[in-house]
């Protein structure tokens, strides 16, 4: 295994408690232990974060955009489903 | 993908749309071949800039007048070889590894920055480069930010806001040397004689003579033209140059009321171009130490690959 064979990590920092993690970018390491590591170093510099997650890329599974249309419809048409769809008659309050 | 589909059209119309609504190009998206080209170029230079730009100042670490410059300054080389990570990471994201990109580098197929070819002759020059070539690149940065495909958007975001020490620290640097001693303000101002016009030329050339600007202009990875961004950077150094009690080093320089900008003397074209060819104080140098220090770095990288080997591989080798 050359460097050019080494796997690519997202890299996932909770930048404080009370946060999700949240994709900050990635990397390539040889395996978990490297790419967490690295990913501080590269990462959290000025305290950017108290947890880092690292997940192969190849794990992940995306919806792919060429789809995006149909995928996401079954929400477009539900406006309903927004607290603005509703009229309230004005003075009615705490709603 | 970027392939010619049978409705390619369709695709190239929603990306002209996406773009001329502001929204980013994402990986995943069709984009045209000449897109995904011209960003790996940019973003290749981009990044090779970054790594080679830690040679002039790495330059000094061990020579750092006191424990505070000398830490500082490592932190900024530091910062600089994150910054070209961010941008390899960029790059791959449009299918273009990191190895390719290194490879082009070593072997001078592909540029960086020329301003990194002048050598750093004296300590002030660690301040002339913080205040003047971060300066001219926090200039050209800043817009990327917004340019349109994601990934280099998001790492000119983390880049930009890591860059403002660099300056920051620079200046500090000049100004402490030219409230010294007559020696030292004296090496200051060397120092900014010699930054001064290689760090106008970070620019670019001329909008007449630039070569991808245009096209550049309309994909939105480009915001603003070579020219008018070396306006903005000479109109911010003329005030700052002052505060630190240095001149710059340019007789036309002065103000123009009715151009609300200063007007500034004639850059050295034909320097610039030397330089790019090859031929500059340092290209010769700072390739062989790239080199060098890639391949005196390979058995880290077989010891890491070595290790992951021995306890369980890869999650790819562990699932296969
Ligand atoms: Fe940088
Ligand atoms: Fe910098």
């Amino acid at each position: 295994m050359t460097s050019a064979d080494w796997p690519l990590w997202e890299v996932f920092v909770r930048s404080r408690r009370g946060l999700s993690h949240t994709h900050a970018g990635s990397l390539h390491a040889p395996d978990a232990a490297m790419a967490l590591r690295n990913a501080r170093d590269l990462y959290t510099r000025r305290s950017e974060g108290v947890s880092i997650w690292v997940v192969p890329s190849a794990d992940i599974t995306a919806s792919s955009p060429d789809e995006k249309d149909p995928f996401f419809e079954p929400a477009a048409d539900k406006p309903y489903r927004h607290p603005t769809f509703y009229d309230i008659p004005e003075g009615v309050r705490h709603l | 993908m970027t392939t010619t589909a049978p409705d390619a059209r369709t695709y190239e119309a929603v990306f002209d749309a996406t773009v001329a609504a502001d929204e980013r190009i994402e990986p995943r998206d069709w984009m045209p071949d000449a897109y995904r080209a011209s960003l790996v170029r940019q973003i290749a230079q981009h990044a090779h800039s970054e790594i080679i730009g830690m040679q002039p100042e790495a330059n000094w670490i061990t020579r750092a007048p006191s424990l505070r410059r000398k830490a500082i300054l490592m932190a900024k080389v530091q910062d600089e070889a994150g910054h070209g990570l961010y941008l390899y990471s960029a790059a791959e994201t449009l299918g273009t590894g990191r190895d390719e990109l290194l490879d082009k580098l070593h072997s001078g197929r592909q540029k960086y920055s020329s301003i990194f070819n002048y050598p750093t002759l004296t300590w002030a020059d660690v301040g002339a480069i913080g205040w003047l070539v971060d300066g001219a690149a926090i200039t050209n940065q800043v817009p990327l930010c917004r340019c349109s495909y994601g990934p280099y958007a998001r790492a000119m975001v983390r880049i930009c806001k890591e860059e403002s020490f660099h300056q920051r620290q620079g200046y500090e640097l000049l100004l402490t040397l030219s409230r010294g001693t007559e020696a030292q303000h004296a090496m200051a101002q060397d120092a900014v004689d010699r930054w001064w016009w290689p760090s106008l030329m970070m620019f670019g050339p001329p909008d007449d003579e630039s070569a991808h600007s245009a096209q550049s202009m309309a994909w939105k990875i480009k915001r603003h033209s070579n020219d008018e961004l070396r306006q903005r950077f000479v109109d911010i150094c003329v005030p700052q140059a002052e505060s630190l009690g240095l001149a710059l080093p340019d007789p036309g320089l002065r103000w123009n009321e009715e151009r609300g900008h200063h007007d500034f003397g004639a850059i050295d074209w034909d320097e610039f171009h030397e330089v790019l060819r090859g031929n500059g104080p340092c290209n010769e140098e700072r390739i062989s130490r790239r080199r060098q220090a890639h391949e005196e770095g390979a058995w880290v990288r077989e010891a890491a690959a070595a290790h992951a080997r021995k306890h369980g591989g890869t999650p790819g080798e562990a699932r296969a």
